[in-house]
């Protein structure tokens, strides 16, 4: 750059400028310059700008917020999931059998996605555009049972038509017929249902026996090789159930009972750390001993890694479900109701869960899933028989105000 | 700028064409610093406005966020997360007193006496980072397990019972305690420690070392009299890329620590994305904001290398 001359200035007054930003303690620098330039800014403009903001108040319609329908025209659905909770091909593994065969049936092209990892921070993406009323550009997505609760309670899914569900209604297991938070399943359809149980490596163990919560601890000879899961509903309910509470119906005591229960663990340092999905590899190498697992996950492991057993407690187990719910102003609902429906028809249920081995709430898969493999027909943590049936347990749905205590007293608990 | 706007000049010496590279020349440093200027106003300012907004709002999803000059949640934030924000900044401190520690030789090993291994050296530096953040995090899961060959060569030499004295480690595990969240962020953060290290020490003029060698100077003493002083400004960037991010981290707790191992950077996360409480997380992160300024602000002061960056 040119420098600098300013000429209505007498020599001395331009000599001293010069010095000024030159040198010397008070030097005009260009960060100075910024810093001055940034706090007036802020000072003048943030205040008033700061009133400005805010988030504006959920819409409570019922029913949601339909968009103009374009399922005729625009023959396509957009599916949001998790990773690896859908059936793919041998080869490549990049192509989805089942997904497959509802283009070819429907003429309907499904575009899948699998973009989420987390309820928690699946919410946080999707939260401003259902806040603000925008499409979220899906039309179906999976999520589990209580962001499914705050999504209806907060307006932001559409009532399915039962018309086009016929499957759905005939063939959804009795198991998922009537959830608190969505009685009589107007708003969502389970996908998957998920069993929490008590899960060990054998080796790790070396003879010490695991049969309930309590063993996890009170033996001290675990100290600092047992997990819980950051997921609070199902750790403070598998305790809810060992202290011979209701997970259904249980009370605020009941839940701080817990909660004191468990911090006695972390404060003793009997409890290793409470994990999400990244427990598998743990409990195979044995750093992890016995832990609570999710049963899907468990089935898997057990085929690669002979050590690792699950244990159904005494007290029973918790169980939920990642439920199929179409956003506020999704643009193919029909298509969407359309694709939740083919996977209540026992042949696509069937060939979905001898992949995936979660629990299947669809009613009369049994005998489809024995032709393809009779030994998931026969495991009761795919197709619960009723022995296991009278042992599951549902979290009770919570208010927001509940909620929000609940969750920052398990916030607390594991460390923030 | 200089010849156009001399005072009074004969009128015939400027046609009207001369006119135009005069505005320019005026504009075009803001012109050029617009993009810049935009997008710190975009992707700095206005989130941080839109942040400051949420930190004195109170409300729930259902009823919506108002802003009511709740400061209390500043407070709150404060009183009840202290260890964390404390644990934060021993965890990040020692961290880079680590990085510090390994990376100065590495750094001045590949300045000055790695001859023509220099690149390849440069290259197994930079080389984690093909790799993605989690896993390379994930890695240290094995490297430290507890059947692993590092913690049997740790017990056997009853190193854990020192660091377990000293409150770093658990009963004979390296894994889920202080230790292992230290290890993962030194790792992660080396880096960007040897880096800027890297570029000041190969600035300094290899004559320097032989004259003080010339003048008697024991090599000792030209590294503490020559070579660290002229170093300083890659010691301090060195310091503040590690430490910062370090500070920040949540990666590194959430994997590798456990219940009480947790820092800021989970409470943040936790606040926002379970709880949803959104003010407190908003202020949470404007007091880690506030206290790192204040510490960066004070280190540079004190190592008196204002004008590094």
């Amino acid at each position: 750059m040119e420098q600098f001359q300013p000429d209505r200035l007498s020599p001395a007054q331009v000599a001293a400028m010069r010095r000024s930003i030159r040198g010397g303690r008070a030097a005009l620098t260009r960060r100075s310059l910024l810093r001055s330039g940034a706090g007036g800014l802020l000072a003048v403009g943030g205040l008033g700008a700061l009133g400005a903001c805010g988030i504006p108040p959920a819409g409570t319609e019922q029913g949601g917020v339909p968009a103009e329908d374009h399922s005729e025209k625009d023959r396509t659905v957009n599916f949001s999931n998790w990773t690896e909770y859908m059936d793919v091909d041998d080869g490549g593994g990049r192509r989805h059998p089942t997904l497959e065969e509802f283009t070819r049936r429907t003429g309907i092209r499904v575009t899948y996605t699998e973009d989420i990892n987390d309820n928690s921070e699946f919410f946080g993406k999707i939260q401003a555009q259902l806040a603000a009323g925008q499409e979220t550009g899906r039309d179906v997505m999976v999520l589990t049972d209580w962001l499914a609760a705050r999504l209806i309670r907060l307006g932001w899914v559409q009532k399915l038509d039962p018309a086009n569900l016929p499957h759905a209604f005939t063939n959804l297991s009795p198991q998922f017929r009537n959830p608190d938070w969505d009685p009589g399943r107007a708003y969502s359809y389970p996908w998957q249902g998920i069993s929490t149980v008590v899960a060990y490596n054998k080796k790790a163990l070396n003879g010490i026996e695991v049969r309930s919560v309590s063993d996890l601890l009170d033996n001290k000879k675990l100290k600092g090789r047992v997990g819980f899961l950051t997921e609070m509903r199902d750790t403070i309910g598998m305790m809810l159930l060992d202290m011979g509470k209701d997970p259904a119906r249980f009370t605020d005591d009941d839940y701080d009972a817990a909660v004191a229960r468990l911090q006695k663990g972390v404060d003793t340092g009997q409890i290793r750390r409470f994990h999400g999905n990244d427990y598998t590899s743990d409990l195979t190498k044995g750093d992890l001993a016995a832990c609570l697992a999710w049963a899907g996950d468990i089935v898997q492991l057990k085929a690669d890694s002979p050590d690792v057993d699950f244990v159904i407690p005494e007290s029973g187990y918790i169980t939920s479900s990642d439920n199929l719910l179409i956003p506020n102003r999704a643009r193919h609902k029909t298509n969407a109701e359309r694709l939740i429906d083919y996977y209540y028809e026992p042949v696509a249920a069937a060939r979905l869960a001898a992949y995936i081995n979660f629990v299947c709430p669809v009613e009369g898969v049994k005998r489809e899933l024995a032709k393809i493999d009779p030994d998931a027909a026969e495991n009761p943590l795919i197709i619960p028989d009723e022995e296991m049936r009278a042992k599951s347990h549902a979290f009770r749905s919570l208010s927001a105000k509940e909620e929000t205590v609940y969750e920052e007293k398990f916030a607390k608990l594991t460390g923030a | 700028m200089t010849l156009t706007e001399a005072p009074a000049p004969p009128a015939p010496a400027a046609p009207p064409p001369a006119a135009r590279p005069r505005r320019r020349g005026r504009f075009t440093p803001y012109w050029l610093l617009l993009p810049g200027i935009l997008w710190l106003l975009v992707f700095f300012a206005l989130p941080m406005v839109y942040q400051a907004s949420t930190s004195v709002q109170t409300g729930s999803l259902e009823e919506g966020y108002e802003v009511t000059w709740h400061v209390a949640a500043y407070w709150d934030a404060l009183s009840g997360y202290w260890p964390q924000f404390l644990r934060s900044v021993a965890y990040a401190a020692a961290a880079t007193t680590l990085c510090l520690l390994l990376g100065y030789p590495l750094a001045y090993l590949i300045a000055f006496r790695a001859g023509r291994w220099r690149n390849l050296i440069m290259i197994l530096v930079i080389a984690p980072f093909f790799t993605s953040f989690l896993i390379r995090t994930l890695a240290w899961k094995t490297i430290l397990a507890d059947g692993g060959p590092v913690v049997g060569a740790l017990n056997a030499l009853h190193v854990l019972d020192v660091t377990g004295w000293l409150g770093w480690t658990a009963g004979d595990r390296v894994l889920a305690t202080p230790l292992a969240v230290v290890c993962g962020l030194t790792y992660n953060f080396l880096p960007f420690m040897i880096l800027p290290l890297y570029s000041s020490l190969e600035r300094i003029d290899g004559r320097l070392h032989e004259a003080a060698g010339d003048l008697y100077a024991r090599p000792v003493t030209t590294f503490r009299k020559v070579t660290f002083p002229l170093s300083m400004p890659g010691v301090v960037s060195g310091t503040l890329l590690t430490f910062i991010p370090a500070t920040g981290d949540y990666v590194n707790a959430d994997l590798l620590g456990s219940a009480d191992t947790r820092m800021v950077g989970n409470v943040i996360q936790t606040q926002f994305l379970r709880v949803l409480d959104y003010p407190t997380a908003a202020a949470l992160s404007f007091v880690l904001m506030a206290a790192i300024l204040v510490m960066v602000t004070f280190y540079i002061r004190k190592s008196g290398t204002e004008d590094l960056v």
